[in-house]
């Protein structure tokens, strides 16, 4: 495909004023092996995502696929073992250490996957409100009202500390303390773990809400349907890397509008989609990439896969990381 | 953004290069280690009465041949505080193991049941409420003193934080799903103590028994010092310590000086020990 | 040939020093081959009623029983509980090779069965994804005493092709083997697809 080509494409599908501009972000861990031996692993590689205001963007992935840690990257959270390549752009300024820990808490929210992230001896309006000087506080204090009336919070639950909350509220609370300062950009890292369909309902309702508002939204989950219900693109992790992005439209019928043989495979697997049985499992923090990474348990692969990975390629507004799909729409 | 690869250097590079931390963590306790045991030795080659008496050359400043000077014996400091410091890893470590034991034994009999839980955590509040220096002191002389006195002196009073550290990493893992899983598939309490429990508990037995060597020098030092330690005739740093008082007047200051700097600079080796073992073995720190 | 048949009757149970009842008069049963689901709202009581049933909680009233078990001496218990996060099920300091060993000499075959890799059983646990943990804590619980298997959200973390891969091998080895299993899952589309009857915690829960 010609470098204008996927240009022209791109105008086509331009999408509101880009928040996030993640390129070619790799995430590597240091670990001690044996003894002295200090190895690395790669989790993370190869990393695009673009987010706009306004929108919805699902990064869909299983667990171990390293999808949590593009969350700590963008919010600076690593730990100190990791390494970070790569560019990441806010708002078209380059988004290092310096400039997370200025936004962090303050354009960029994290809503965390568990309670654990609240501090179990405080109170719940403290850690909302956070560490403000007076002046501010009463300005806060109003704000917290408000947000609180939006998720059928109830007044008081700001005198009670976190074990006294049942695990709805604690829920709405986590929204609640990302809500608060008014962020321009979410990360939402697994908020509707082993939920039931109503309190999934309205995790996703207010997702919604965040994003009507003009917020960016990254909704981090392993659960397809969630995805599909709030996203208005979906990116997929396999193995640390992004074999596809495609919008949420795509997910639907029989399911042949997606591109990559996993991501069909992930489809069709859903209960209601036929149950399909899928062989084989996903490599782990792989060193070396002379094949694709989808090789050994592909159905429709050709010989060149077998000794080189394929790049993330555009293909109608869509991305994939695939020659049989390349080769395909070539045609 | 070539991302914080800085911050994979340790201020110390100009010392150790690129060595990662596992290796310069080793490579100091393994020195450290050297320098304790090195000491040991010299002073158990060290006879007290080859320390000849030479009242020619009494009360002389420190000098080449006398780096840390004589006493009014006309006595080498040097190799009086080398043998005195010998004495005290000696005690040091005795008591450490000593007291090492204790904890492990009360740590693991308070998950016996409630009431040996109740007995550990008053017994543990007991000896917390009575101050250290008191109680090694009644015991030592309870038990005539010496060094058997004050080593247990010094175990009595030291099982404390170790014992408490145990018993509530016990408390936890044993709250843990896979030990409840290996008590589903039939494993006995025995089983579980010693597959699950002592190999996560070593790591804290090690170091928490290294961490009680610095106060167990310092309070045999102190107790010593005070005369209820060890006897007059033993060549003990407290000793020394006590001897130079009466000197110190005359202006020999290097009698205190150099046994108190000793004595100091080997707390502060164990102390790194303990420190270094820690990041060793703490797996939140483990790979950084 | 016998029949074997876990009952629970009239289970209630509370948090201590608290009145609100989390479970009251409730009763199930599970027979051997049967697999039944039980759908529920989450902080009804489900992952309660799971504990119980597998031996893992103490104080609650009502009794948990098999019939007509030829009840041998073993110690491991017949029920065998899988939870919904395997990693905190394994010790960290031990590799996998152990943590199967403390269950049960895995044969081969399920190893092959479940596509576990050679290496893999020398790997700590935390250099496993979820998916390949919860495989190993499946086949860990899959001891040949085991009757019964309690399946609280066991694929609820995984993605949507590990869950079908962990179903259809778990649902074919517990035919084989006669084993009953309780499906305890939030999505009712998956009970659906496993079970053969359904139970609804809400009609069984007498709160």
């Amino acid at each position: 495909m010609s470098e204008d080509k996927i240009n022209n494409r791109e105008n086509v599908t331009k999408s509101p004023k880009t928040l996030l501009n993640v390129s070619n972000i790799s995430i590597s861990f240091f670990q001690y092996s044996k003894g002295l031996k200090k190895i690395v692993l790669h989790v993370v590689k190869e990393l695009y995502l673009d987010v706009g205001e306004g929108e919805i963007v699902a990064v869909l992935g299983s667990s171990g696929s390293g999808k949590s840690l593009l969350a700590h990257a963008i919010l600076g959270i690593l730990p100190g073992n990791s390494l970070l390549e790569g560019e990441m752009k806010y708002n078209g300024k380059i988004l290092d250490q310096k400039l997370k820990e200025e936004l962090r808490g303050d354009e960029i929210a994290l809503i965390p996957q568990s309670v654990d992230f609240l501090d179990p001896l405080m109170k719940i309006g403290d850690q909302i409100i956070g560490d403000v000087t007076d002046d501010k506080k009463e300005g806060k204090k109003r704000e917290m009202t408000k947000i609180f009336k939006n998720y059928n919070l109830r007044e008081d639950i700001a005198d009670l500390y976190p074990f006294q909350l049942s695990g709805g509220m604690t829920r709405r609370v986590l929204f609640s303390t990302s809500m608060i300062i008014n962020p321009k950009l979410v990360v939402a890292d697994e908020p509707t773990p082993g939920l039931d369909e109503k309190p999934i309902e309205e995790t996703l309702n207010y997702l919604k809400t965040m994003a009507n508002e003009g917020r960016g939204i990254i909704l981090i989950t392993h659960d397809i349907q969630t995805a599909v219900k709030v996203a208005d693109k979906v990116v997929i992790f396999y193995s640390g890397y992004v074999i596809e992005v495609n919008r949420t439209e795509n997910f639907s019928g029989n399911g042949n509008k997606l591109l990559h043989p996993y991501t069909r495979a992930l489809y069709k697997a859903l209960p209601q989609n036929g149950f399909k049985l899928f062989e084989g499992s996903q490599p782990m923090n792989m060193d070396k990439e002379d094949k694709c990474i989808y090789y050994d348990r592909c159905r429709q692969s050709i010989e060149k896969c077998s000794h080189s990975n394929p790049d993330l390629v555009e293909i109608d507004g869509m991305k994939v990381r695939c020659y049989v799909v390349e080769k395909s729409y070539e045609i | 953004m070539s991302f914080d690869k800085e911050r994979f250097k340790s201020p110390y590079s100009f010392l150790f290069g690129n060595m990662n931390l596992r290796t310069k963590t080793l490579l100091i306790i393994s020195l450290v280690g050297f320098v304790l045991l090195a000491i040991a030795i010299n002073s158990f080659f060290i006879n007290v009465d080859n320390i000849t008496t030479n009242f020619a050359i009494k009360n002389s400043q420190p000098s080449l041949q006398h780096p840390f000077g004589t006493d009014w014996m006309g006595r080498d400091m040097f190799s009086r505080t080398i043998k005195g410091l010998g004495l005290s890893i000696v005690i040091g470590g005795l008591a450490s193991i000593l007291s090492a034991i204790i904890a492990v034994f009360l740590g693991l009999s308070s998950t016996l049941g409630r009431y040996f839980d109740h007995a550990v955590n008053s017994m543990t509040d007991l000896f917390l409420s009575i101050p250290h220096i008191l109680l090694i002191i009644l015991v030592s002389i309870s038990l005539g003193g010496g060094i058997s006195g004050i080593v247990v002196g010094i175990s009595l009073t030291h099982w404390i934080p170790l014992t408490r550290v145990l018993r509530a990493e016990i408390k936890q893992i044993n709250t843990s799903t896979y030990v409840k899983l290996s008590k589903n598939f039939g494993r006995t309490k025995l089983w579980i103590a010693k597959n699950h429990l002592l190999p996560l508990l070593i790591p804290q037995i090690v170091v928490g028994t290294i961490l009680v060597f610095p106060h167990a020098i310092m309070h045999e030092a102190s107790v010593t010092f005070l005369g209820f330690g060890l006897s007059p005739h033993e060549p003990a740093i407290g000793i020394i310590l006590a001897e130079s008082m009466k000197y110190l007047s005359n202006g020999s200051w290097w009698l205190a000086f150099f046994p108190g700097l000793s004595l100091l600079i080997i707390v502060l080796l164990f102390d790194l020990i303990g420190d270094n073992l820690q990041k060793l073995l703490d797996p939140t720190q483990a790979n950084e | 040939m016998f029949m074997a048949e876990l009952k629970a009757n009239n289970i209630s149970f509370k948090y201590n020093g608290t009145n609100e009842w989390i479970l009251k008069d409730l009763s199930i049963s599970l027979k051997d081959s049967q697999v039944k689901g039980l759908i529920g709202e989450s902080g009804g009581g489900k992952s309660t009623l799971c504990k119980i049933l597998a031996g893992y909680e103490d104080y609650f009233e009502g009794e948990v029983k098999i019939d007509d078990l030829n009840t041998n001496s073993s110690k491991i218990n017949p029920v065998q509980l899988i939870f919904q996060h395997p990693e905190k099920t394994m010790n960290p300091k031990w590799k996998m090779k152990r943590s199967l060993d403390e269950s049960w000499e895995v044969s081969d075959d399920i190893l092959e069965k479940f596509g576990i890799k050679e290496n893999w059983l020398n790997r700590w646990s935390n250099e496993l994804s979820g998916g390949e943990l919860q495989k190993f804590s499946i086949i860990r619980a899959l001891n040949p005493k085991t009757k019964f298997l309690i399946a609280d959200e066991i694929t609820t973390m995984l993605d949507a092709v590990t869950q079908v891969q962990i179903w259809k091998l778990l649902l074919s080895i517990a035919k084989k083997r006669k084993i009953g299993i309780l499906v305890v899952s939030h999505d009712k589309e998956l009970v659906h697809e496993v079970c053969d009857e359904i139970a609804h915690l809400n009609d069984i829960n007498h709160v």
